[in-house]
């Protein structure tokens, strides 16, 4: 797969992704995004290295007296919720829908709980910190999404299949970074539905009258 | 690293303790948590590194990097309340042992990025440690300081292409 990745993560999202400084929608894409492409696994790792390197050289607090002391009770006492934090290897399903995005659909694809957006379109708003939203958007064969613009940072990971808008093609792996300057209308390949995962942390704004008057009931 | 994990060495984990525990307190008290809250946390990612230690692979990750993704994700649950998602593992996986080579390389590497993050201009390095500390995106960054976005932008740009080019 990854050879065929044309899209890739910027440094900003990368480095956002790595300080945990994103919200968590974001966070997942570029999680989906980083199980589908070993060069931004490697480009991740190195801000995570980064990350490593600052808090070597941070400015130090000094613990309270007993402070080993406790943690060393905390250890025998085996009171220990945050283990959890010391991420385990995921090891990849092979199903259509990457590992960390079945975490939040519940299984693989004929998990997820489809909802109608018109024209054959259909989304699953999957659960995320309010700051930005996060959805599996299902685009039949040949079809299109309504032309829109953004108002914040729309991303777009293609799970399955492909989509191209004005600027250029994204096929499975690639993603689309597009922001305020950027107005589009992608349409899926004729040869293949397509899945994909889209965040974004503001409405998109509809340039056609009536999806705008739908867009509350849809929340996109 | 290595006795903590087969001989569970508690002269070691008070060796990692001392150099570690009080920066990943700094580290979230500088993210916007009270010292309570910084001490706890700090003390709840040592036992993590503790009972964790089987999972420390020295050929992918220095033990700074690993215990500041361990603080990392500590502080997203304990400040936001989120959960991280992860990537799915490269599907080659682990090597039971990594080979020596390799760590000494990653170790060489960790170092050269130690220096060249001391060699980034004042300005450069303060943005890229806001970056990682203050839990702040870069456009909240821009507001807190006062500086344009495209400034904080450039400036992080800058110093990733420094410390880049130190790396190669």
């Amino acid at each position: 797969m990854t050879d065929q990745i044309k899209h890739h993560l910027d440094d900003a999202l990368l480095m956002g992704y790595a300080a945990g400084s994103l919200p968590e929608a974001f966070n997942l894409v570029i999680a989906a995004h980083l199980s589908m492409c070993d060069e931004c696994r490697a480009r991740a790792q190195s801000f995570d290295a980064l990350g490593g390197a600052v808090l070597d050289r941070n400015t130090q607090s000094a613990m309270d007296e007993g402070s080993f002391a406790a943690t060393l009770e905390r250890i025998k006492s085996g009171t220990t919720p945050a283990d959890a934090f010391a991420a385990a290897p995921r090891v990849s399903t092979g199903g259509t829908l990457p590992a960390p995005v079945q975490d939040y659909v519940g299984g693989d694809l004929d998990a997820v709980k489809w909802r109608p957006l018109g024209m054959g379109v259909k989304q699953a708003i999957l659960p995320s910190s309010k700051e930005a939203s996060v959805r599996l958007l299902y685009i039949p064969a040949g079809a299109a999404m309504p032309d829109h613009g953004h108002h914040g940072t729309e991303l777009t990971l293609v799970l399955k299949g492909a989509f191209h808008d004005e600027a250029d093609r994204f096929a499975a792996g690639d993603i689309e970074i597009a922001d305020e300057a950027d107005n589009h209308t992608p349409i899926a390949d004729i040869g293949e539905d397509c899945i994909c995962l889209a965040a974004t942390d503001a409405p998109l704004k509809f340039n056609g009258f009536l999806p705008r008057l739908l867009q509350p009931f849809f929340r996109i | 690293m290595q006795r903590i994990r087969d001989a569970r060495d508690e002269a070691a984990f008070a060796a990692v303790f001392a150099h570690f525990a009080p920066r990943v307190k700094g580290f979230l008290i500088n993210s916007g948590a009270d010292a309570g809250m910084a001490e706890e946390c700090a003390q709840e990612v040592m036992t993590t590194l503790w009972n964790k230690a089987h999972m420390f692979d020295p050929a992918r990750a220095s033990l700074a990097t690993w215990i500041f993704t361990i603080a990392r994700n500590r502080r997203i649950d304990a400040l936001r309340k989120q959960r991280r998602p992860e990537p799915e593992d490269l599907p080659w996986g682990n090597e039971p042992e990594p080979p020596q080579d390799e760590v000494l390389g990653l170790q060489q590497e960790s170092a050269q990025l130690a220096t060249a993050l001391a060699q980034l201009p004042e300005k450069q390095r303060a943005l890229v440690e806001r970056a990682y500390f203050a839990d702040l995106t870069h456009s909240e960054i821009a507001a807190e300081t006062g500086l344009p976005l495209g400034t904080i932008k450039s400036r992080l740009r800058l110093a990733l292409d420094r410390l880049r080019h130190a790396m190669t």
